[in-house]
């Protein structure tokens, strides 16, 4: 009921804009489900889709969980990305496939927790609010990106700034015949890994107690500035690795102007879902869907590209409308 | 702002000048009633507030006086049951109505903006698009200055005031729309003895002035020297009141004896609770110690660095014996909390060493000193001590994480762990659904059991107490309390903070007093002692 409603209020609603532009509403849903979901292609997009959202959402619950706001997320991305697609073709040209592909994921984590360092030290150091830091970091992470793929690590041979190209054979492997890479399942590991973290082992417990309540982690004892780092680290790695593994599995190469913002899209996914494992994958899913979906149907409907955001916004909108009207209810409830 | 005073005044000459119980009260309460799932906070409470006279309200936790208070406050409302103001029958629905009925509440903690002036205070809670006008303001300031018999300069930050002194402007600010009646929700926690004898003047003078004051308190001694009137309240049922005239015929002792009866009912459970209250004067053995073996504990010239806002310690030295309780006193914000985490290991020493039995345990943190055998229970139960929405279990172990035999190489075992919080449960008389249950949603006595299971461990050699009774009602008191005497016995030194002297005199063997950061003198807990310590309080006997 709580996921169910907001859902239906938002296709309603977004049902209305399109009747409102003169477009028929059922067509454009139809086509959403059927090109994300019902159709072999679709889906295969989708679910490709959601590995590097799966990645990001696993950082996200490690620093929320440790009440952390790692906003920083499309610069930490864009950097590692950056760092794979210049390394990756070197790389596989002079060592085994396997090791080269293992060093540049390695790397990809290695450059996303490094581009965190900063916001970390100023938290950890100084208690300055990491949403600003980090955020601000995320800008210049994402020109810094722009500004290496341009100068440093351009192929000279080619007309638009980009990176080498690493051949589609030497790319993340697909998986049964079918277009979906690999990427997919280091997605799910990690999500899968990062919630047996939280939940079963003391680091978790300790960036828990951190995150509810800091003064209490400083009161037993917990370094609260190393726990940070930490956060950070991981965080703003697995960040990296979503950009690692959508160059390795998708792109190939990066271009100067590439950024799909994948970011703050997650962020509210992560709460929607209540930083439980089940529940990201379900919503990573759903929302892989609307996007890949989304961006066919718009053209065939004849609808704005950016109808797919209207959409999901909508829906965010609606899904924490109703989780507060729920909180609400029960609260009074109570009392 | 004119107006409304003029219109303050106004009411006021309607006022009935009556000071006697014969006259007709300010406040009606009839039946009031209030449910909270599976409790009855209030259950038909009937009662009678009168100008010019204190009107003591006394009752364990949970007994039901919050809950009564909240409603002439505003805060909550009634589900059953009438209040009339000067007989005419009305709602409060919110904080503002109730200040313009007259009724001003001064809360425990202080309420004001500390960054604004007296005078800014004050104004705050006007309409918010009113201009601010000075000179009324700062006529009714003088008026209630006069009243209060204090003086205060109105334009210097709240923040640069004494405790004893904010808490006057709280008083101005909760008389500012109209001095009828005062509600005063146990004023004297935060306060010196010095302190707690001039409130009483302002009472009392507030009283012969014909205000009606409703007095908060769980300390009996104040409940006698100051109430006209008392009313006792236990388990949300008014269950007696003495009244001017019987308080008149009666002893110290005989009313003590009186609400203790009313308080905890006559059930044999809680003989205990009022022995214990009867000896509270009995002070420990002063030959208890052998101060010829070697101290288990010494403080050599520790300081600590100071944030803003916070007072840190200097120079302090002492030496504590095997089974030594030394007691703390002092002022709130005199150092106390440092040298208390200073103990702990939770914050850092940048001068002067730290010995435990012979061996320099200056460095390190709080895990080292559990190791070692020194553990801190916190003054701020919910504040750093718990994690409010975590389980019981979690805050039972959460000094303990990561280590053998709860946790196997990092991994959380959770059968253990909860395994763990039942035996505990069951050995503290802790009262919760299950060890599942987030911590927050118990008592404050039931907090601080967690706590004392989770500190006083079989390793435990020293024990650092802040203030361990606060907030607690009687029964749970004597248990801290005994908890002390019992680890004493055993051998444990113990580090007892408090800013009740009673407590103190009852439970320690030697009672430092901390004054500006510095230790000013430890005394030996004898007869002369309270005075002692009143006069070091206060830096006068430095």
């Amino acid at each position: 009921m709580r996921v169910l409603l907001p859902v239906l209020l938002a296709l309603f609603l977004s049902g209305a804009v399109l009747l409102v532009l003169g477009k028929n509403p059922v067509a454009y849903y139809d086509d959403v489900l059927t090109r994300g979901l019902f159709n072999w292609g679709g889906l295969q997009a989708t679910i490709t889709r959601m590995s590097p959202l799966l990645l990001i959402a696993a950082g996200l619950v490690v620093s929320f969980q440790a009440g952390i706001w790692n906003l920083g997320i499309d610069g930490q991305f864009l950097l590692a990305a950056v760092a794979t697609a210049a390394l990756t073709p070197v790389l596989v040209g002079i060592m085994p496939w396997g090791i080269a592909i293992s060093v540049s994921l390695i790397v990809a984590f290695v450059v996303g927790a490094a581009w965190s360092v900063i916001p970390a030290f100023l938290k950890a150091n100084y208690g300055i609010n990491e949403i600003i830091t980090s955020l601000m970091s995320s800008f210049l992470g994402t020109s810094l990106a722009s500004v290496l793929v341009k100068i440093p690590f351009r192929d000279p041979t080619t007309s638009v700034p980009q990176t080498l190209v690493l051949p589609v054979a030497d790319r993340l492997p697909r998986l049964f015949g079918s277009t979906i890479h690999s990427g997919i399942l280091i997605a799910i590991a990690a999500v899968l890994l990062v919630h047996v973290l939280m939940t079963r082992t003391a680091f978790g417990l300790k960036l828990r107690i951190v995150g509810a309540n800091p003064r209490a982690g400083a009161h037993a004892g917990l370094n609260v500035a190393k726990l940070t780092f930490a956060t950070f680290a991981l965080s703003a790695g697995l960040a990296g690795l979503a950009g690692g593994v959508e160059i390795l599995g998708v792109q190939g190469t990066m271009r100067a102007d590439w950024n799909p913002a994948y970011g703050l899209l997650v962020v509210p996914l992560v709460f929607l879902a209540r930083f439980h494992a089940v529940g990201i994958i379900g919503f990573t899913l759903f929302f892989a869907v609307l996007m890949i979906g989304g961006e066919s149907a718009s053209r065939r409907v004849g609808v704005p590209q950016y109808f797919v955001p209207l959409l999901v916004g909508m829906l965010l909108l609606f899904l924490a409308l109703v989780d507060f009207l729920d909180h609400r209810r029960r609260r009074l409830m109570k009392a | 702002m004119a107006a409304m005073i003029e219109q303050t005044l106004a009411l006021l000459d309607d006022r009935p000048l009556a000071t006697t119980a014969g006259g007709r009260p300010v406040i009606e309460l009839r039946g009031i009633t209030k449910r909270f799932p599976g409790v009855v906070a209030n259950d038909r409470v009937t009662l009678d507030i009168f100008a010019g006279e204190i009107h003591v309200l006394l009752g364990e936790n949970g007994a039901g006086k919050s809950t009564l208070i909240d409603f002439l406050a505003g805060l909550q409302q009634p589900d059953a049951g009438t209040i009339s103001v000067h007989g005419r029958s009305v709602e409060i629905g919110s904080p503002a109505e109730s200040l313009a009925l007259g009724i001003g509440t001064v809360f425990q903690h202080v309420q004001l903006v500390t960054s604004l002036t007296v005078l800014e205070n004050l104004m705050l809670g006007g309409s918010s698009w009113r201009l601010l006008r000075r000179q009324p303001a700062i006529e009714r300031f003088r008026e209630l200055s006069d009243l209060l018999g204090v003086t205060i300069d109105p334009d210097v930050p709240v923040g640069r005031l004494a405790l004893g002194e904010q808490q006057q402007v709280e008083i101005m600010h909760a008389l500012w729309r109209g001095e009828r009646v005062l509600i005063l929700d146990e004023p004297t926690s935060m306060l010196t003895p010095q302190g707690v004898h001039h409130l009483g003047e302002v009472m009392k003078r507030l009283r012969d002035k014909g205000v009606a004051i409703i007095f908060i308190t769980h300390k009996l001694r104040e409940a006698c020297d100051l109430g006209d009137r008392i009313s006792a309240l236990r388990l949300g049922r008014l269950v007696g009141q003495i009244d001017k005239t019987e308080l008149a015929t009666m002893t110290e002792q005989q009313i003590t004896d009186r609400v203790v009866d009313l308080m905890f009912g006559k059930e044999p459970s809680d003989h205990a609770a009022r022995l214990a209250l009867d000896n509270q004067n009995a002070r420990p053995d002063p030959n208890r110690i052998d101060r010829n073996a070697p101290p288990l504990f010494q403080l050599r010239g520790v300081a600590t660095a100071a944030q803003p806002g916070e007072c840190a310690v200097h120079d302090i030295s002492f030496d504590l014996w095997p089974g030594e309780v030394l007691g703390i006193a002092g002022v709130d914000g005199n150092g106390q909390k440092h040298l208390a985490e200073v103990l702990a290991g939770q914050r850092t020493a940048v001068a002067g060493s730290i010995l435990l039995g012979g061996a320099d345990v200056t460095q390190g943190g709080v895990a080292d000193r559990r190791r070692e055998g020194i553990s801190y229970i916190t003054d701020e139960r919910h504040g750093e001590g718990t994690v409010a929405t975590f389980s019981v279990a979690t805050n039972l172990v959460a000094k303990e994480i990561g280590t053998p035999p709860l946790w196997w190489g990092g991994i959380s075992l959770w059968n253990r762990i909860h395994r763990h919080a039942r035996e505990q449960i069951q050995r503290h008389d802790i009262r919760t659904a299950s060890e599942r249950t987030a911590i927050g949603k118990l008592s404050g006595g039931n907090i601080q059991k967690v706590l004392l299971a989770r500190e006083l461990t079989d390793r435990a050699a020293l024990v650092v107490f802040n203030k361990p009774t606060n907030g607690l009602d009687l029964q749970n008191t004597q248990l801290a309390r005994e908890r002390i005497v019992e680890g004493a016995a055993r051998g444990v030194a113990m580090i007892v903070i408090s800013n009740e002297l009673d407590e103190l005199a009852a439970v320690g063997d030697r009672i430092g007093v901390m004054f500006r950061g510095r230790l000013t003198g430890i005394v030996a807990n004898d007869d002369n002692a309270n005075r002692r310590i009143s006069l070091l309080m206060t830096g006068a006997g430095a």
